[in-house]
């Protein structure tokens, strides 16, 4: 029997598409632009100047602060420019530019740092923070960070994230079927770091071929559970998938670490396990490539930096004229307006689609039908955050719990009236933030 | 650099499902076709006349209305036909046509309109108007016949399995396999349970309804009327109750009407569990043989106050500040 949460929706995946199609390594392309806001924290300082060279895997940006992350080059060449460049979020952000030269020259620095077991749980967290590593699953948390919770929460369980409850995306599948060891190797990490004998990677059962894949690699070694989860979105939510695989509830307003929980996705387990077999920081990620507009939707092992047109164009370009164009998945992505913007280290897919469904109408109405409630993950009641986000009524949006959304979209998703909870709650829980900053300073 | 004006960016999710309010009502309306068919067959074509008359002047009501007040016409919506639709279900199959006019212009413009329509309106507009008919034309609205009677206002009237079980009217009890069928006086659609648990499964199927109200008023109910009836511990008793009336159909189809209703599960279930002890109440104690328009009505004006007092709980709020 498959695991779940209560709550949550089938949602046509869409990944017939790509779930077949293996991982090609794209390269080659001219100019690479690098953000110094790749992850959830404090922004980052460039470390090279215009002018200067560089190589693989050489630390081009970084900061003191605790909860950041260093960016590094994907490619060996020259920097021609540190200034604002057009960011996935839509916002202008610092970037290096670097022009490749194409050699792909490797940083003296990187070695392979060999056998996790040689080395103490601070120099892992260390490396890992050097490594540049954040959660790639979309929010680009630090995950030196998340596993360094204060010392009285003990860590119990650490879960991979194989869930990929998002429609169309694929990278996760790709990487679990093709290279289970790799996977395997950044959990065996940080089983490690918590000095932990147990590990467990949650997968979605509409993934049956990366499931075997997994349970046999695991069978090598032992002691990790490959649990299959029921298909159903949003089970790849951290707190929903915490509960499928552990039973565990995550308090509200909590963290994982509550509970004894340290959640990590697929690719930023990869990227852990990169460390000790190539000694390459976070470089590169799996991306899909997908949409009823591309011409031979794939999945891309992408070097950082790299211009999702160029993506799009190594694909074969678009069939069709894309209404909407997406980084990451349709229910929790972000709607690009420029193909000139750079894949990053949480671009989890880009997506070409020739509809777009939202309602631009406001005649629509709330009939109340409850839908939204049964069915929120979170078991909220947007309907009426809804309304009094809508009135810009905090103290009833605070009654209500607003801040407990996950914005995973399933209440937008099915609403028959069409209405939009998850844009208005999104811009109440700014608004709180914001107020509640206030109040502390 | 390429043109950004063409792709259009909005919040996620960038997906959403097909079902619309419209397709909502449709289903409703496809649900409640075996027992208008029913009704038409039972009681002739009288029936039809009525149906046509409520739908036709639900809908005219709501676009002249709209039309008038230069708001947006929304009769596309379908949202008044199920109300017309619902109230000719309602009705004694020879009721005057007129009656039935002003039964449904009442429920779409004072009912639904003047509290700001579809998805404002707090009690439900067919059941309004009923109950309005109820009072407004006492004689007509309980007026009943026997099926197959035969065609004019002439033929002979009768009085329902209700009446009979409640000792308020003289007659023989239908067997209760006909009861069942729907073979027995009543209103147009609440007579055949068949038809009418037809078109409820279909709109289980297609997720219309959800189980929590309809099985928390019949079940209340069944069991009240098992234990305290008139004839306690009889099952055939229950039987009776439940497929005589208009029990079924209001559970299945105006019970659980959206606007009308609380959201929260618990607050869906209590809601349930009111209407059958209220429909208790009055079949057992009340001066109506009959009770359930009344009873939901009754809940539809306490759902707002469920609604706000009868939450859910969010997800790990159990432990909210236990874990700080």
């Amino acid at each position: 029997m498959a695991l779940t949460f209560r709550g949550g929706l089938h949602i046509d995946d869409h990944k017939s598409a790509t779930n077949t199609v293996p991982i090609k390594k794209l390269e080659g392309c001219e100019i690479h632009t690098y953000p110094l806001q790749q992850h959830i924290g404090a922004p980052l300082e460039a470390t090279v100047a215009v002018g200067d060279t560089v190589k693989v895997g050489q630390k081009i940006a970084d900061t003191q602060a605790f909860v950041s992350a260093p960016v590094h080059s994907s490619v060996s060449g020259t920097v021609k420019a540190v200034e604002p460049r057009l960011h996935t979020s839509g916002a202008m952000v610092t970037a290096v530019v670097i022009e490749n030269d194409g050699k792909y020259e490797v940083c003296e620095k990187i070695s392979p740092k060999g056998d996790y077991k040689n080395y103490t749980p601070e120099q892992l967290v260390g490396f890992i923070r050097e490594a540049g590593i954040v959660g790639m699953g979309g929010a680009g948390f630090p995950t030196h960070v998340k596993l360094s919770p204060p010392k009285e929460k003990k860590i119990t369980h650490v879960i991979v994230n194989g869930a990929e409850c998002e429609p169309y995306l694929t990278s996760d599948h790709r990487k679990m079927l093709e290279n289970p060891d790799e996977v395997l190797l950044g959990l065996k990490t940080v089983m490690h770091i918590f000095g932990l004998k147990e590990g467990y990677v949650g997968i979605e059962t509409n993934k049956p071929d990366a499931i075997e894949s997994m349970k046999a690699e695991a069978a090598k070694s032992g002691d990790i559970h490959i649990v299959p989860l029921k298909t159903k979105y949003p089970q790849g939510a951290e707190k929903q998938l915490i509960n499928a695989v552990s039973g565990k509830v995550v308090p509200a307003g909590g963290l994982p670490a509550d509970v004894g929980c340290v959640v990590i996705n697929v690719d930023t387990a990869v990227s852990i396990g990169n460390i000790f077999t190539t000694g390459m920081p976070l470089i590169s990620r799996i991306v899909t490539v997908s949409g009823d507009c591309v011409a031979q939707p794939c999945n891309y092992e992408v070097l950082t930096g790299t211009p999702v047109s160029y993506v799009f164009d190594a694909a074969g370009g678009f069939i069709k004229e894309p209404r909407k164009v997406l980084a990451g998945g349709p229910m929790m992505g972000t709607a690009l307006f420029s193909l000139d913007v750079p894949i990053i280290k949480t671009s989890s897919g880009i997506l070409a689609l020739s509809k777009s469904t939202e309602n631009f109408d406001e005649d629509m109405v709330c009939i109340r039908c409850g839908k939204c409630v049964n069915l929120c993950p979170m078991r909220l009641m947007p309907l009426y955050i809804n309304k009094y986000a809508r009135e810009n009524n905090v103290e009833m949006a605070e009654k209500y719990n607003v801040m407990d959304c996950i914005e995973c979209g399933v209440c937008s998703y099915l609403c028959p009236g069409k209405q939009h909870p998850v844009q208005n709650i999104r811009l109440m829980k700014q608004i709180i933030a914001e107020k509640r900053r206030a109040r502390k300073e | 650099m390429e043109n950004t004006e063409k792709y259009i960016v909005s919040s996620s999710p960038h997906i959403h499902r097909e079902e619309t309010v419209s397709s909502i009502m449709l289903d409703v309306i496809i649900a409640l076709i075996p027992a208008t068919i029913a009704g038409i067959y039972l009681y002739g074509f009288r029936s039809a006349f009525v149906v046509l008359a409520a739908v036709v002047s639900a809908v005219l009501a709501e676009g002249l209305y709209q039309k008038a007040l230069k708001k947006p016409v929304t009769v596309k919506d379908l949202s008044a036909v199920v109300t017309g639709l619902l109230i000719a279900l309602n009705m004694p199959p020879y009721i005057p046509v007129w009656m039935v006019c002003i039964g449904s212009v009442f429920a779409i413009i004072i009912v639904k309109q003047l509290y700001g329509g579809l998805g404002k309106n707090f009690m439900n507009p067919a059941l309004a108007a009923r109950c309005f008919m109820l009072i407004a034309w006492a004689g007509a609205m309980t007026t009943f016949h026997e099926p197959f009677a035969g065609a004019g206002i002439d033929a002979v009237s009768s009085a329902t399995p209700l009446a009979i079980l409640k000792g308020v009217s003289e007659g023989t009890l239908p067997a209760l396999k006909d009861a069942i069928l729907g073979i027995k006086p009543g209103t147009i659609g609440e007579t055949s349970g068949v038809m009418i648990l037809i078109g409820a499964a279909y709109l289980f199927i297609r997720r219309v309804i959800d189980w929590k109200i309809p099985f928390a008023y019949i079940g209340v109910f069944a069991i009240l009327i098992f234990l305290f009836g008139k004839e306690r511990m009889d099952i055939t008793y229950t039987l009776y109750n439940i497929f005589t009336g208009g029990l079924l159909l209001g559970a299945f189809f105006m019970a659980t009407d959206y606007t009308t209703t609380p959201t929260s599960p618990a607050g869906q279930l209590i809601f349930g569990a009111g209407c059958g002890i209220l429909t208790f109440l009055i079949r057992m104690f009340g001066g109506y043989p009959e009770g359930v328009s009344f009873s939901i009505l009754l809940m539809n004006v306490v759902s707002p106050l469920i609604d706000r007092f009868v939450r859910t709980k969010s997800f790990g709020e159990a432990s909210r500040n236990a874990g700080k």
